[in-house]
């Protein structure tokens, strides 16, 4: 019992990172209809920020906070200088320069930082606590991860149902030329798509960091669960894709502990097929949402 | 709530010898044409004869090759599509154009969106004047919707209602706008005669508050609705004038079907 607790905790906590991935790539969907594949390159940038900072000034919080800005300034520069140019045209010219952002930044890091992966530290503790006399397998810092992929989704929420700014984004996102009709400068909002979702890519990279450390290609696989856990809970659904992302983690947790890490990448392309075949729209969104 | 009278009076649109061209198709050949305010103007023509395409321009999706659009004696040529809204300028389009995942209420907010003044910092901290913005208008898009009679069908998503409902849903967001031009594409089409009733006596409500463009195959709402009648046919106006005098034109008898009497 003890072990499905440990594991289902460990899935939890991964989970919430995979969430933090799928909400990136669900409001740059929800944006523009792109799938990003460059998120695990953008987020592995930001976090090597995050590192520099963190080297140079010994403040965790200071580097937090510089992974977060530059995720908010790198998403809006990509929107607007890679990514307005083929908004609107076939989604395979997306499809390219997404990928082609991807070969680039991963290249770029390389030569920045070089290509051997560095330690990234914990905001706080990664010995589990201690409960019943035995250390479970969920830390200070997993507790942090979960906290604050929380107050993020919350954050996200809040924005998109309670502010003007929210409803300006739903609407540019559905129907873009009603939305200009209204009023709503359609192009700002797609950069704040883009600047938003980078963001919450940045806080994933910082969470997971501690475990896969920071290379340029460390983070490829978070891309791959992210994916996963966006597709589960419906492309097109913020809340889907914290829910996805809690399922694929816990899923995972379970393959890993009763069955083998090894298996861990081919559960998630399972569950992805499976997803895509029985609901491809995935959990918590309407097929009609989608015909846009 | 409907826009004031007053804010009106200054409103009038010119339409300066418009042309565009869609590669070798010539969608709009010279086009020229005013709405004064508080006046109903037709735009009637064949399909394909420009009528969609100078509601375009207007509105700022297509930009002419020549011509101007003037707004209060203001060329619109460098004005964007959004700027235009907020300039008094609103429109509903041939489909319904409904935002699919916000409920109905969600879209007529969107339509009076602009109101709002509180910024996205207090909106996410909840504070009171964001909370005040939000009430104030979720209270504008119920009164909108009351006055329509889709009170009931605020919570709902657009696509759950009938056709007819939808349309409306639309007119009431184009209609929140506070608009002092509104343009309607083909308000009656697919809709049944009482629903038609229920539009003309809403448009001429509108009448005298607002200037009001209408695109419109039933010859029929077009005669009753409209103070004149524009008939454009293969993008040239090739008449202009009060309903009576449009409906005995013989080149207007000659566009719509030969030289037969259109008008049965």
């Amino acid at each position: 019992m003890s072990r499905f607790i440990d594991l289902t905790l460990n899935g939890v906590t991964s989970g919430m990172i995979y969430a933090s991935v799928a909400l990136a790539l669900v409001l740059i969907w929800r944006a523009t209809r792109i799938v990003n594949f460059a998120q695990g390159a953008m987020l592995m940038i930001t976090t090597f920020i995050a590192s520099s900072v963190i080297a140079a000034s010994g403040s965790y919080i200071l580097g937090f906070a510089a992974a977060l800005a530059a995720g908010l300034v790198l998403g809006a520069a990509l929107e607007r200088l890679l990514v307005r140019p083929v908004e609107g045209g076939p989604p395979i010219n997306a499809v390219i320069v997404t990928l082609g952002l991807l070969i680039f930044l991963q290249a770029v890091a390389g030569m920045i930082w070089g290509n051997t992966p560095r330690s990234f530290p914990a905001a706080l503790s990664i010995q589990g606590f201690r409960i019943g006399g035995r250390h479970v397998l969920f830390s200070p810092f997993d507790l942090f991860t979960v906290g604050s992929v929380l107050v993020m989704s919350l954050a996200l929420g809040l924005l998109f149902t309670r502010t003007g700014m929210g409803l300006r984004m739903r609407a540019a996102a559905f129907e873009p030329e009603v939305a200009r009709l209204l009023g709503v400068r359609v192009g700002r909002m797609l950069t704040w798509g883009w600047a938003l979702a980078a963001v919450a890519g940045s806080l994933a990279g910082l969470l997971v960091a501690p475990v896969v450390f920071v290379g340029p290609n460390t983070f490829d696989a978070e891309l791959v669960f992210g994916f996963t856990a966006a597709v589960l809970g419906g492309l097109d659904s913020a809340i889907g894709a914290v829910v996805g992302g809690l399922i694929l983690g816990v899923a995972l947790s379970y393959v890993s502990g009763y069955e083998s890490p090894a298996l861990v990448t081919l559960a998630a392309l399972v569950i992805l097929v499976v997803v895509l075949m029985v609901r491809p729209s995935g959990l918590f969104t309407h097929a009609k949402a989608r015909r846009v | 709530m409907l826009p004031r009278g007053e804010d009106v009076a200054r409103g009038a649109l010119r339409v300066s010898g418009l042309s565009v061209h869609f590669g070798g198709l010539v969608a709009l050949s010279e086009v020229s044409l005013d709405i004064s305010a508080g006046e109903v103007l037709g735009v009637i023509g064949p399909n394909g004869a420009g009528k969609t395409t100078l509601f375009n321009v207007i509105c700022g999706f297509v930009a002419p090759r020549e011509g101007d659009v003037l707004w209060r004696g203001h060329s619109l040529r460098r004005t964007p599509t959004h700027r235009r809204a907020s300039l008094g300028i609103a429109r509903t389009l041939q489909g319904v154009g409904l935002f699919p995942a916000l409920s109905v209420l969600e879209n007529v907010m969107a339509g009076a969106d602009h109101r709002r003044r509180s910024g996205l910092l207090s909106g996410l901290l909840g504070l009171p004047r964001a909370d005040r913005d939000e009430s104030e208008l979720r209270a504008i898009a119920s009164t909108m919707l009351e006055r329509l009679d889709l009170a009931e069908v605020a919570q709902r998503l657009p696509d759950s209602l009938p056709y007819a409902l939808q349309k409306r849903v639309a007119l009431a967001r184009a209609l929140v706008c506070e608009p002092q031009l509104l343009m309607l594409d083909e308000p009656a089409a697919g809709l049944d005669s009482g629903d038609i009733a229920r539009l003309r006596e809403l448009i001429s409500e509108l009448k005298g508050s607002m200037a009001v463009m209408l695109v419109e195959h039933r010859i029929d709402v077009v005669t009753e609705l409209c103070d004149r009648v524009a008939v454009l046919d293969f993008g040239r106006l090739i008449a202009s004038g009060p309903p009576e005098a449009i409906k005995s034109d013989p080149k207007v008898l000659e566009a719509y079907l030969g030289a037969e009497q259109p008008y049965a």
